[in-house]
């Protein structure tokens, strides 16, 4: 099962090795892994999304926490939580063609950043699926390049009713 | 008051109460071994870095203390690796200087520049490179902090040369706080009753003893809870010392070259009660035939192993010492009676043996022989092979930190450097190096060490002209198609002593062993004793690699 691991780590030159490292060394599997600075500057947050039975994820979990760089771990795939991934897709866009991947940009409420002769660049933000759906519903026009950033996750506030 | 980066080495040294750095001078270190010229703390000038970190590495294993370790940058610094990796895994306290090119340097490949804290990011408990000499101190400080606590390990500074000169006013904190790193507290009163109510009613309980229990002074508290509830206690190679090996609860060692009935009771327990130990490979064998009957209680320091290789039933997470205690304090005794009556028959059907030889010298009789003489406060170290291996099973040992070897990484070249330390942290006591021929080689070049620094170390040769460990493998295994493990030419280690000013004997017949050895741990100096030995001669008992603990070969 994929879980979604929020990592607070000192914001400090090499955490990201030994983080990765650590990852690499015990054969865990990262399926993807973003960072960025907090509101705290000497604190960055990481997302990791990673793929393991109960008792790998309770390993990776134990042994991130054994870094002295980590300073806190949490497994968010079971509480309620927003999950975001942007992704760049660049994709062939002859004249002739534009009008409906316009139409496809509006449905999925993305963005167009860019126009070349040939091509466009689109940005779209969302959860896993909306990217996969934009993603299949552009390939018939040819996806010249594709980058995205990884997952980001929070955790909910807590809901003013249950207060 | 100003001062250099490098002064301030020396003065946090001096502050931490570090009385010994094992080391090796080269460019990029010269301004700290500049102020070390002027300062009180003993150094002890190896012959290769590599045996600084063994040395350090043995240093802490006799006393209990951090070992200290500088080399220079580049070569200097990668030679420390395998020293490192082998502190890492064994969990040893020790903190590593390396020198490191000057700040602008680094990144251009410059000479003698490695990424040393790149090269060593698994290998080490935590790492630092200095860009900063205002957090120089404060960075001494949690290094120390960090290899002395919790599950101990090696921590690195690597220091830019252009650090070590730059000025700063000292100012060595008394304690680093950390975000990221949290001691465990203590167990729960409610986990030590389950564990204890677990205890009490358990008919056929084992306690499975590791390094842990020597780490954290825990073989006093471990002896009197296995003594109130007449549990027999296994220890691993690491866990040594935990309990006396002429106990009557002591089964002796279990896994891959465990005593027969070390093995059997695990086997056949209902509880295993691992203090400090982590389920390595050579323990278990093949997991999922692992004490199959039996529940377990893991306790351990570091919360990483609890869980990580078997399931434990009750996990009490903290310090073996004070886990002991409260056990103790709350304990409720098993009826024990009829399993102690099994185990005493599996020892007796079964004790360690080897067929004794009227010609060759049996290995296991050396050993024997040697700890009749040496005494049990004697501190062996050991190379590793079958050296190592008929010193565990035949060298009875009697108190914590006087067994030493390398364990999880099984360094070959470790022992004598080790012996090194060991002789440096505890003078006054007897330290028996305990090799074979290849081990031996690996790391001779310490002999000079030995001598520049009068150490009266007793180094045992176990010369069967092989690489006996893998030979062995390689006849059981591999139709004895012996594929280069034979290391012949073996050099005259006799006259090799000689050339080095050091004592050199030799033994050929079984008669001759008692008499050399009695010789050799009589003379005042150091010593070198060739024992040459039954050449094929194997290690019994046997569980095969990733095999059921109770079936062995060689009983």
């Amino acid at each position: 099962m994929r879980h979604i691991l929020a990592v607070l780590v000192e914001n400090q030159p090499g955490v990201l090795t030994r983080v990765a490292g650590l990852f690499s060394r015990r054969g865990y599997n990262i399926e993807s892994l973003a960072v960025g600075q907090t509101h705290d500057p000497e604190i960055s947050r990481m997302t990791i999304v990673v793929d393991g039975d109960d008792r790998v994820i309770e390993q990776v979990v134990k042994q991130l926490e054994k870094l002295v760089d980590v300073i806190n771990v949490r497994d968010i795939s079971e509480a309620e939580h927003v999950d975001r991934e942007l992704v760049l897709i660049k994709v062939k866009a002859e004249p002739k063609v534009r009008g409906e991947i316009m139409q496809i940009v509006d449905i999925f409420r993305a963005r167009i950043v860019d126009i070349g002769h040939n091509s466009l660049i689109i940005e779209c933000t969302g959860d896993e699926g909306k990217i996969k759906a934009i993603e299949k519903s552009l390939r018939p026009f040819g996806i010249l390049e594709l980058v995205r950033t990884g997952k980001i996750a929070m955790v909910r506030g807590q809901k003013y009713e249950e207060e | 008051m100003k001062m250099t980066g490098a002064d301030v080495v020396i003065k946090a040294l001096e502050q931490e109460g570090v009385e010994v750095i094992f080391g090796y001078p080269g460019g990029a270190v010269i301004p700290i071994y500049d102020k070390l010229y002027d300062s009180s703390i003993k150094h002890v000038l190896v012959r290769h870095e590599q045996a600084a970190a063994h040395a350090a590495d043995g240093y802490a294993r006799a006393t209990g203390r951090t070992g200290v370790v500088i080399a220079t940058s580049g070569p200097g610094a990668t030679n420390l690796v395998t020293g490192i990796a082998n502190a890492c895994m064994d969990s040893i306290p020790m903190v590593v200087f390396t020198g490191q090119v000057a700040l602008p340097a680094i990144g251009r490949d410059s000479f003698q520049e490695a990424d040393i804290t790149g090269i060593t990011l698994p290998i080490v408990k935590h790492s630092y490179l200095v860009r900063d000499v205002n957090k120089l101190a404060s960075t001494i400080k949690a290094a120390f902090q960090l290899a002395g606590t919790g599950r101990r390990g090696p921590v690195l500074i690597d220091l830019p040369k252009d650090i070590q000169t730059a000025e700063v006013e000292f100012d060595y904190p008394e304690h680093v706080s950390f975000r990221g790193y949290r001691l465990p507290g203590e167990p729960s009163a409610a986990e030590i009753y389950q564990a204890v109510k677990t205890i009490g009613i358990s008919r056929r309980p084992v306690i499975y003893a590791g390094g842990g229990v020597i780490t954290s002074g825990a073989a006093e508290e471990l002896k009197e809870f296995a003594e109130k509830t007449q549990i027999p206690v296994t220890t691993t190679l690491m866990g040594k010392g935990a309990i006396p090996e002429d106990h009557p609860l002591s089964l002796g060692m279990v896994g891959m070259h465990g005593t027969y009935y070390a093995n059997f009771a695990v086997s056949h327990s209902d509880l295993l009660i691992a203090v400090g130990a982590r389920f390595d490979d050579r323990v278990t064998g093949r997991l999922d035939t692992f004490a199959t009957q039996a529940k377990v209680i893991h306790i351990d320091i570091d919360a990483a192993e609890l869980g990580k290789n078997v399931r434990p039933h009750h996990v009490l997470n903290g310090d073996a010492k004070l886990i002991l205690q409260e056990l103790l304090s709350r304990v409720e005794i098993p009826q024990t009676k009829e399993w102690l009556d099994q185990i005493a028959v599996w020892k007796k059907e079964h004790p360690l043996s080897y067929c004794q030889d009227k010609d060759k010298i049996k290995p296991q009789y050396v050993i024997e022989q040697l700890r009749k003489l040496a005494g049990e406060k004697a501190i062996v170290t050991t190379e590793v092979g079958q050296n190592q291996m008929w010193a565990a099973q035949y060298y009875k040992v009697s108190k914590p930190r006087t067994f030493i070897s390398s364990g999880g990484l099984g360094t070959m070249g470790f022992g004598l450097p080790a012996a090194v330390g060991a002789q440096i942290g505890r003078p006054d006591d007897l330290v028996i190096s305990i090799s074979g021929d290849g081990s031996f080689q690996m790391n001779l070049q310490e002999l000079a060490t030995i001598v520049q620094q009068q150490l009266p170390i007793k180094i045992i040769i176990l010369n069967n002209g092989y690489l006996g460990m893998v030979r062995q493998w390689q006849e059981l295994f591999h139709d004895k198609r012996y594929s280069q493990t034979e290391l012949i030419p073996v050099p005259d280690f006799v006259k090799l002593a000689d050339a080095y000013g050091i004592a050199g004997y030799r033994a050929h017949s079984p008669e001759e062993v008692g008499p050399v050895l009695e010789q050799a741990l009589n003379h005042p100096g150091a010593v070198v004793v060739d024992v040459v030995i039954d050449r094929e001669e194997n290690v019994f008992p046997m569980v095969p690699a990733g095999g059921t603990l109770t079936k062995m070969i060689g009983v």
